[in-house]
């Protein structure tokens, strides 16, 4: 037997007040939080909307479209997991519902990914969770 | 008519441990740079009745001061106090609390203190500061969407907000290692500096990569150590042993993120609020500050201040650098110490201890010309900024 222990990604973990957001995950929905008073979109997940402070809201389906707002490439090893896949590029997207997410930009390597490129979501699926990351489009 | 608070008090003391692996605890370092910041302004513990204080990382990883520093300092007289936390724009901000209580009348001599011991026996410097070891497992709910995603501390922060701004404006690598190559030639005539010998343009490019696109050295040192600086009233400064440093200007600014369109927080800082403030206070615009010591955490960060307080144009900061003004002999002298990218990274304390040694005219062989000097701090990703013009001149 290996001796060796592998350390796994950190992978949310839903908690009660993202839960449905991480349940959509699995039906491939990537759900926003949109205050019932004013309309605004939010990354959920919290109790109040962050325009209006109203505390009335849906889970309402994103399109999954966004374009890429900045982006990085990491280099450094702060996390044994993901050693193997350094350098990685990461990417804050900003949907079109307003909301931006951290993320990764996969099918391309770090510079070929540009601040401005339209990307949409894609999967990476998990036992209990799927996490976001986007790709062109 | 002048601002009421306007050069009514004024930094009368400073005390600085040694900086780097310094293995000492937190309150043993903020002990020795306030036993040394009292002794320097020619004051007894006992005339001390104002205290504020201020961890580093540590406030938030373990280990760092708190409110018990007063009882380890034995201080019995206290009429002021706080534990305070605005990250990196603290300083500025405890300076700031302390003039306007010495106005109210609510204290006299006011001690301002940051400690901070990130660095371990055998730890890497960015350990502290990357967080990834204090991860849960499973980070909870949408918390972990970051990690997940390997977003690791400030760093990454940082270069998001970089490659807005070059992809926005062009600015280069070439002008934000200017700014690194300038800042390392100041340190060279720095004692305190962490890293003295000097480094081209060559150098910088081939440091290795951080989080593209920053490169090592356009990240800040990590360090252990203290600062304490007295903050008095202007009446008193004048017959105190130290040449007074004046505070003549103050501004803060916080303009948020709220995570969505609308938000510019990567290319516009609360710099730009506090510009109004401060200047305003002060009476003076970016024409007339002889020196700067900015909030230098990232070399992209000098550059980004230096446009939110109008020294040039939103998007221009590139071409602004890039003569080499910022560095010895150039026309507007900024983190004549090294900054946090080559002296030493006591948060805001840094650019403030500067501002200190430059206002009293103790710069030696780095002295610039401190008739108005602007000393900004600048906390989270962004997040938080404040700023004093200090100066020798009282009027």
């Amino acid at each position: 037997m290996s001796e060796t222990t592998e350390v796994p990604k950190p992978i949310p973990e839903p908690d009660d007040e993202s839960r449905p957001f991480w349940e959509g995950t699995l039906e491939g929905k990537l759900l926003l939080m949109k205050c019932s008073d004013c309309g605004e979109f939010r990354i959920p997940s919290r109790q109040h909307c962050d325009n209006c402070l109203s505390d009335n809201y849906t889970w309402a389906e994103s399109s999954g479209r966004g374009v890429v707002r900045s982006l990085g490439v990491m280099h450094q090893k702060y996390h044994p997991a993901f050693e193997p896949e350094i350098p990685y590029t990461l990417a804050m997207v900003e949907l079109e519902e307003g909301p931006r997410m951290p993320t990764n930009i996969v099918e391309l390597n770090g510079r070929e990914v540009q601040v401005g490129m339209p990307v949409e979501v894609t999967w990476e699926r998990h036992e209990d969770v799927a996490v976001p990351k986007f790709r062109p489009r | 008519m002048a601002h009421p608070l306007r050069g009514s008090a004024a930094i009368t003391g400073l005390g600085m441990t040694p900086m780097g692996r310094i293995y000492k605890s937190a309150n043993e370092l903020a002990a020795d740079a306030v036993r040394d910041a009292i002794a320097d302004a020619g004051l007894g513990k006992e005339e001390i009745d104002g205290l504020l204080i201020n961890p580093g990382i540590t406030g938030f990883t373990g280990g760092g001061i708190g409110l018990g520093l007063q009882n380890y300092l034995g201080m019995t007289n206290l009429r002021l106090m706080n534990h305070m936390n605005g990250a990196g724009s603290t300083a500025a901000q405890m300076v700031q609390y302390a003039t306007m209580a010495i106005n109210a009348g609510m204290a006299t001599h006011v001690v301002c203190v940051f400690a901070d011991t990130p660095l371990q026996d055998g730890s890497r410097s960015g350990a502290a500061y990357g967080g990834a070891n204090r991860l849960p497992p499973r980070p909870k709910g949408m918390s972990g969407l970051a990690p997940a995603a390997g977003f690791f501390g400030p760093n990454t922060q940082y270069a998001l907000a970089a490659s807005r701004h070059m992809s926005m404006y062009g600015t280069t690598h070439d002008q934000l290692g200017t700014i690194a190559v300038g800042q390392r030639a100041w340190a060279g005539k720095n004692p305190h500096a962490q890293k003295q010998d000097p480094i081209t343009l060559e150098d910088y490019h081939n440091s290795r990569w951080i989080v593209e696109p920053l490169h090592l050295l356009d990240c800040c040192l990590v360090s252990n150590g203290a600062v304490a600086v007295v903050v008095s009233p202007a009446e008193q400064a004048k017959d105190m042993p130290q040449p007074p440093v004046y505070v003549l200007g103050m501004g803060q600014g916080h303009p948020g993120d709220r995570g969505k369109a609308g938000s510019d927080w990567e290319t516009e800082t609360g710099a730009k609020i506090a510009a109004k403030t401060v200047f305003s206070m002060a009476g003076v615009g970016p024409g007339d500050v002889t020196q700067t010591q900015l909030y230098d955490c990232y070399t992209y960060t000098v550059l980004v201040t230096l446009e939110d307080y109008g020294f040039c144009k939103k998007g221009e900061g590139g071409p602004f650098v890039e003569d080499g003004k910022l560095g010895p002999g150039g026309s507007l002298p900024t983190n004549t110490g090294g900054g946090e990218l080559s002296g030493y990274y006591m948060w805001g304390m840094t650019p403030l201890s500067e501002a200190v040694i430059q206002g009293r005219g103790h710069g030696g062989e780095r002295q610039a010309n401190n008739d108005v000097i602007l000393c900004t701090g600048n906390g989270g990703a962004l997040s938080y900024h404040a700023a004093l013009v200090l100066s020798p001149h009282r009027n």
